[in-house]
């Protein structure tokens, strides 16, 4: 057991694991903050994605020993104009069917429109690809994106 | 899930004179249900089931009206999605005239006496019978609340209840009077109940069936990372807990060495339970490092031993032999023996998991008296009879909550109860005191078993002068209910309805016709699966009418009509219906893009589904899909359509990939790396129209799935492709 401060949503947290634990394990089980979802632990999914330094990352695959002082946000933490863009449009146009995948596509998509805030269908293939969803709730994110987008441009 | 039609098809019973038979049925089936998983006691939960006939519309079950004016709907169907919290909210809130923004919903706990599903007659989501069994009952339940607050109103303000009138949450009266329901409230939930309150005419619905509306209940917090699923749970003291599984189906723990688990910092404790060996410990990754550290020798003699390879030649051998006769017209041997044009087709269809988002879990806390346990159950009341006997306490004694499960597709309604014993086993296997988390990795749940089952279709017709004149259908098949407490209610001589629903009856007027079953007992546990039998019957059905009337020259479309007839009117109007959407005018496009159509009834929604697809150098790429629902009364449309596109994008993910394949007995796929999910740069456009209709309403979680599959194989063969034989149509493909 290693001692480690994670910096989570601009807040300093005290974490005593394996330095081989994932991110994603410090994140729910050690900071208690359980928006990141498991559901491949292999970096297939995107369940689990949070940004180190403003960077989608897979928490699942990175070990917190990796992290040092990074930024991480997660889901709760997440702010700006493209995170609320995207949450509005998730909830206008009723995206989420189980909704556990949501965290990890809404995250993906916040980052999308922080670098390109006018994706192409083909950008936002690229960059959610990364993202199951199996409730196939892909048509309303795609859209969801492009109507965040619209917002975004004022 | 359960939905053969002879036991729970009120209709179909009432038509029969037999509701007394179903009943004896659901009686006998529900109480099988904890009888074969410990026999020779009484199922405990049996001795509180409720009265069969009774239908329970008492408000205060069903409705917490608060001070503050929330309405909050207990929904005795898990929400995993498919949007009950929103559909039942809809039908209370309609009758009682509510606010929409007043409306919440959550989970009723088990307790099948208040909370039954009315065509099950235990508690229990499934056969996408969610809206269909609480339309009217969800709708008596808000118009009596609404009665009870308006006698209230009409009391205390000292004028006629016929006087006042309720409108968007507001009470009112015309000397000026008005008031919330939040004011009313707890007075009028003390009132009596009326027996049978008014409901409205469907005419002045203002919610129900009207676009726009409603909006779900439970989107912002499924998009803050808000929403509580089984895997967020958490207590002080609490353990999580992994369980080390046979490889192979059927194998056993013969001897266990845990030292080196025991000394991962973190493991509290190991100890076998009837599954395996499990590892109680602070947080996953220490229960996942002890778990990995462990050295279990299994006991392999009674496990299954064949692969996908085995099992597949001998299901082929048996395909070429008639099987049990399901169901015939005509005379097919006599047919064939005339000559004609023969043709022949065999598909094979793979082992699938369901791989929901969220794999299996579940939270359990036992003080040795009494005990707590809160997961995404699907099937209370067996889960609650199960928990209960494995801790030798009363079903009193246990309370069971109902969470928001991510997806289920089926894999969290289990005939064998089998996730709910081993939840209590864990719990056993330690001793009373602590609460436990039990979570399942991805492995596990995808190497778990309860697959869709492995099965083959033989088919044969034949097109004379261009007229399809004879059909057989020869299904090898594993039985899902076979050895379960639902064996009762969905065999009908020795055979299970599930495996060969859709084929036994198909919407096309074949004058010689055949379907017969050789049902083969394999050691790989398997479930229904997203449409049942429909996800293989589907395509069997509708690739191979598709081949026919090819073969009799006939367009997909108009052939399809003409062999419906008049008989058909649901099926051809969604055929109708889609094929207008899709602006369809033959199945060959331009620049190499084709067209592909199917139509399917399954749970009593019809569907029917036009794809366009082109073919890449990794398989098809669907541009879009059209599709038409007919679900009776369309409650709420828009989760139609959603449940429309996750059922399509659902249904071409395993299509085009998915595959669990068996070796030696032992599932092959552990990960999304080797099971391909579909994703989003795979997903087509889709276009749905929900088809008008007054009729009841009916599901809409499953019915989106079976039209897929053959309208891809019916459009790749446009492009002189063979109709794909065996699936997935993209073999070993990995992510
Ligand atoms: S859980 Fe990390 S990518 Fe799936
Ligand atoms: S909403 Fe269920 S997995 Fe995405």
């Amino acid at each position: 057991m290693t001692a480690y401060r994670l910096n989570i949503n601009g807040q300093s947290h005290a974490i005593d694991v394996d330095p081989g634990t994932p991110l994603l394990w410090a994140i729910r089980d050690g900071a208690k903050l359980t928006g990141t979802k498991y559901g491949c632990g292999v970096a297939q999914c995107g369940a689990c994605t949070v940004y180190l330094d403003n960077q989608p990352v897979r928490s699942c695959s990175l070990p917190v020993s990796a992290v040092g002082d990074s930024q991480i946000t997660t889901i709760e933490g997440v702010g700006g104009r493209e995170a609320a863009a995207v949450q509005a449009e998730w909830v206008k146009l009723d995206v989420p069917q189980c909704g556990y995948c949501q965290s990890g596509q809404i995250m993906s998509a916040a980052a999308l429109l922080a670098r390109n805030p006018k994706p192409s269908d083909r950008d936002i293939d690229l960059a959610m690809a990364g993202n199951i969803c199996r409730c196939a709730t892909y048509v309303r994110i795609r859209a969801a994106i492009h109507g965040a987008a619209k917002t975004l441009e004022g | 899930m359960i939905h053969d039609r002879s036991i729970l098809d009120e209709k179909t019973h009432a038509e029969a004179g037999s509701t007394l038979s179903r009943r004896a049925l659901l009686q006998a089936g529900a109480g099988l249900a904890i009888g074969v998983y410990i026999a020779g006691r009484t199922p405990s939960f049996a001795q509180n089931r409720p009265a069969p006939q009774s239908v329970n519309i008492l408000p205060n079950t069903f409705l917490i009206i608060a001070p503050d004016d929330t309405v909050t709907v207990l929904c005795k169907a898990i929400e995993f999605g498919q949007g009950p919290f929103t559909g039942f909210a809809t039908l209370v809130a309609e009758e009682l005239d509510a606010d929409w923004s007043q409306m919440r919903a959550v989970h009723a706990p088990s307790n099948p006496a208040l909370y039954k599903n009315l065509l099950f007659g235990v508690q229990g989501t499934g056969g996408s019978s969610a809206i269909a069994n609480s339309y009217e009952q969800m709708r008596k339940v808000g118009a009596a609340a609404r009665q009870m607050l308006v006698a209230t109103a009409a009391e205390r303000w000292r004028v006629a209840a016929s006087e006042i009138s309720v409108e968007n949450g507001v009470i009112k009266h015309a000397s000026g009077k008005q008031g919330r329901f939040g004011e009313f409230a707890t007075e009028a939930m003390l009132r009596p109940v009326p027996a049978d309150p008014q409901l409205k005419d469907p005419a002045d619905f203002k919610l129900i069936g009207r676009d726009g509306a409603v909006q779900r209940l439970d989107s912002a917090a499924k998009s803050n990372g808000s929403a509580i699923f089984t895997l967020d749970l958490d207590e002080p003291e609490m353990l999580t807990v992994l369980i080390a599984r046979s490889p192979k189906f059927g194998g056993v723990v013969s001897s266990f060495d845990a030292t080196a688990a025991k000394q991962i910092a973190g493991v509290v404790d190991v100890r076998q339970v009837p599954t395996g060996v499990a590892v109680y410990a602070k947080g996953f990754w220490p229960a996942k490092l002890g778990r990995d550290a462990l050295k279990i020798v299994w006991d392999d003699s009674k496990a299954e031993t064949r692969g996908t390879r085995e099992i597949l030649s001998e299901f082929r051998a048996l395909a070429k032999t008639p099987g049990k006769t399901v169901k015939q017209h005509g005379d097919v041997d006599a047919e064939f023996a005339k000559g004609g044009r023969l043709i022949e087709a065999e598909y094979v269809f793979p082992y699938l998991a369901h791989a929901a988002m969220e794999p299996l879990n579940g939270f359990i806390k036992w003080d040795g008296d009494t005990a707590l346990a809160r997961y995404g159950c699907q099937f209370p009341t067996p889960d609650h009879g199960a928990i209960a006997q494995v801790l030798g306490i009363g079903v009193d004694k246990v309370k069971l909550e109902v969470l928001l499960a991510g997806g289920s597709f089926g894999r969290r309604a289990q005939q064998t109860v089998h996730a709910a014993i081993e939840l209590a086993e864990v719990a056993k296997a330690i001793g009373p005191g602590k609460p436990l988390k039990l979570v399942w990795t991805r492995e596990d749940d995808m190497r778990g078993g309860y697959y869709r089952p492995f099965g083959v279709h033989r088919m044969r017709g034949v097109v004379r002068d261009g007229k399809i004149e004879g059909w057989t259908d020869t299904i090898v098949g594993q039985s899902i209910m076979k050895g379960t407490p639902f064996e009762a209610m969905t065999f009908k001589d020795g055979m299970d309805s599930t495996t060969y629903e859709g084929s036994n009856e198909i919407p096309y007027e074949v004058a010689n016709f055949r379907c017969d079953l050789h049902q083969v007992d394999v050691g790989v546990p398997v479930l229904w699966w997203r449409s049942v039998g429909h996800t293989h019957t589907g395509y069997a059905v509708e690739a191979f009418i598709d081949e026919l009337l090819e073969a009799a020259g006939q367009d997909p479309v108009e052939g399809r009509l003409a062999l419906m007839g008049d008989n058909k009117p649901r099926h051809a109007g969604v055929l109708k219906a889609v094929a207008e959407l899709a602006n369809w005018k033959g199945a060959k496009l331009e620049a190499g893009r084709v067209r592909g159509v199917a139509v399917v009834e399954s749970f009593n929604t019809f569907v029917a589904q036009v794809v366009e697809l082109s073919m890449t150098e990794e398989g098809p790429k669907l541009h879009k899909v059209w599709c038409a629902v007919d679900c009776g009364v369309a409650v709420n449309p828009d989760i139609i359509r959603a449940q429309m596109e996750g059922g399509i994008g659902f249904a071409l993910g395993h299509i085009l990939y998915a595959e669990q394949t068996i070796e030696a007995g032992a599932p092959v796929a552990g990960n999304f790396d080797k099971y391909r999910s579909l994703r989003i740069n795979e997903m087509p456009e889709v276009e749905v129209v929900i088809v008008a209709s007054g009729e009841k309403p009916t599901g809409v979680g499953e019915p989106g799935v079976p039209p897929l599959g053959p309208a891809v194989a019916n459009a790749m063969a446009k492009l002189g492709l063979p109709r794909p034989r065996q699936l997935p149509i993209v073999p070993g493909a990995t992510a």
